[in-house]
C-alpha cells in the first residue's frame, strides 16, 4: 500500500505544469489527490512523473461571469463560495467526507470521471464545461463530450484542466439532487439530478450508467420513463432490477423537489 | 530525494525524503510521531487525519514532499505541558474511546470542525464521523464528547 517509485515535479506556474506534462514519460497531475493517491497507494496507477499543481497561482478563484460560475482547478470541495450555486450546495455534502472535501478539488473529481461521483453528474445536468490547456492547444470541452466511460474522459495526457464552468442558477428555476448510498460519504448506488423552469425539465442520472447521462423524460411520469431508459448492470450490492427501482424513486424525488423550488 | 522544511507541532524539521514517501509514514517513521495511525491507506478510515496549515487532511493521501513549508499538527501537538485540551478531556469523561486506534484521527478532524466559528450541530458532528471509522464505541459517546465541547 505504498506508491511505486516516481519522480515528483512541483509546478509553480501553469506554463511549468504544461511543460512537465508535455514530456515523453507517463505523467499524472496531482491536485487534491483524494482519488489519485489511493490509486497510487494501491499501485493501480504507476506514473513515472507526478506533476503537483497545488502551488500554482491563479487557479483558486470562484468567479460568476456572464451566467457561468468559473471555478478554478484548485478550488476545494469544502470551499464555501461553491454554496452560492443551489445544485452544488445540495450535492457537495454527499461528496466524500468532511476531511476529504477539505483537500479534494472540484476539477479533480470531474476529470477523475468516476461514474458514481456526484460532481460529474451535476456538471452534466447543468450543461457545464471544462477548460483544458496544453502546450499545443486551449479548448473548452462540454460535459456531454468530456465523459466517455468510467474513469475515462476525452482529455489527452498532456492536457491540464485549469477551470470548470457551471451555468449559474436561472431565475425562477428549481434544482435538486438525490442519491442512495449504503453509508454516508460512500459512492452512490444510484443518483439523480433535476433542473426545471420555463417549461423545461432536465434530468440526469449517474452510477447506474457508464457516464453521467441526460435523459429525456415524460414530465408526467419522470421516474418511470427514466427507469425504462437505463439498463444497469447490477453489482455485488444491488441487482439490475433494484437499481432500476432506485432510478424511478430518485428521479421522481429530484423532480418533485426541483418543482417545489420553482414555485418558491 | 527531495529536501523539505516543515514545522510539526511547533518544532522545525529539515529533512530529505523520497518523492513517494507518504506524509503518514514520514510522521511515524521519520519523526517517530506514532500517534498518527495508519489504517486503510486509501482515505476511508480517517485514522491518519492530521491538520495541515490548520485544515484537517488525510496524511496517507499526501506526499511528505507536499508538506514542504507547511505547519503540521498531529495528536501529539494537542496537549500542552501535560494539560489535555478540552476536547481530549471530554473524550475521557464520555468514554469516547476504547481501543483508541481511531481516536487521534477523530480528535484532529473534530479539532478542525470546532475551530470554524459557529458551533457545529449534532448532525454536522455525525456527518464528520462518517469519515472516521470506529469499531468499538458505537459512536454515541464520541458525538456526545464533541457536542459538549461545541456547546462551551
Amino acid at each position: 500500500m505504498k506508491p511505486a517509485p516516481l519522480e515528483y515535479v512541483r509546478a509553480e506556474t501553469v506554463e511549468h505544469a504544461l511543460a512537465a506534462l508535455a514530456g515523453d514519460e507517463e505523467t499524472k497531475v496531482l491536485a487534491g489527490g483524494q482519488s489519485l493517491v489511493p490509486a497510487l497507494n494501491m499501485r493501480l496507477v504507476r506514473p513515472a512523473v507526478l506533476v503537483d499543481v497545488n502551488r500554482v497561482h491563479g487557479l483558486d478563484d470562484v468567479v460568476p461571469d456572464n451566467g457561468v460560475l468559473r471555478i478554478g482547478a484548485l478550488v476545494r470541495q469544502a470551499d464555501r463560495r461553491l454554496l452560492s450555486h443551489p445544485l452544488l450546495a445540495e450535492a457537495l455534502p454527499h461528496v466524500g467526507h468532511f476531511v476529504t472535501r477539505n483537500r479534494g478539488t472540484v476539477a479533480g473529481s470531474i476529470v477523475h470521471a468516476d461514474s458514481a461521483a456526484e460532481l460529474p453528474l451535476c456538471l452534466t445536468l447543468l450543461g457545464g464545461a471544462v477548460v483544458a490547456l496544453s502546450t499545443r492547444s486551449k479548448r473548452e470541452i462540454p460535459a456531454d463530450e468530456l465523459f466517455v466511460a468510467p474513469y475515462t474522459t476525452v482529455l489527452q495526457p498532456d492536457e491540464l484542466v485549469v477551470e470548470t464552468r457551471w451555468p449559474t442558477a436561472k431565475d425562477g428555476w428549481g434544482y435538486a439532487f438525490s442519491e442512495f448510498v449504503q453509508r454516508r460519504g460512500d459512492y452512490a448506488l444510484c443518483m439523480a439530478g433535476a433542473a426545471t423552469g420555463d417549461g423545461e425539465l432536465r434530468v440526469a442520472v449517474g452510477s447506474v450508467t457508464a457516464r453521467p447521462t441526460l435523459l429525456e423524460v415524460d414530465p408526467e411520469h419522470p421516474g418511470e420513463s427514466a427507469a425504462a431508459q437505463v439498463e444497469p448492470w447490477g453489482n455485488v450490492h444491488a441487482s439490475p432490477a433494484y437499481l432500476k427501482h432506485l432510478v424511478r424513486v430518485l428521479v421522481d424525488e429530484a423532480v418533485a423537489r426541483a418543482r417545489e423550488r420553482t414555485a418558491a | 530525494m527531495i529536501p523539505i522544511e516543515l514545522t510539526v507541532n511547533g518544532r522545525r524539521y529539515v529533512e530529505t525524503v523520497e518523492p513517494r514517501l507518504l506524509l503518514s509514514d514520514f510522521l511515524r517513521h521519520g519523526l517517530g510521531l506514532t500517534g498518527t495511525h495508519v489504517g486503510c491507506e486509501h482515505g476511508v478510515c480517517g485514522a491518519c487525519t492530521v491538520r495541515l496549515d490548520g485544515v484537517a487532511v488525510r496524511s496517507c493521501l499526501l506526499l511528505a514532499a507536499q508538506a514542504d513549508g507547511a505547519e503540521v499538527l498531529t495528536v501529539e501537538g494537542l496537549a500542552q505541558d501535560g494539560e489535555l485540551t478540552a476536547l481530549q478531556e471530554a473524550f475521557r469523561r464520555h468514554h469516547a474511546l476504547q481501543c483508541g486506534f481511531c481516536t487521534p484521527g477523530i480528535l484532529m478532524a473534530a479539532d478542525d470542525l470546532l475551530s470554524r466559528g459557529a458551533p457545529p450541530s449534532r448532525d454536522e458532528i455525525v456527518d464528520l464521523l462518517s469519515g472516521q471509522l470506529c469499531r468499538c464505541t458505537g459512536y454515541t459517546p464520541i458525538v456526545d464528547a464533541i457536542a459538549e465541547v461545541a456547546r462551551t
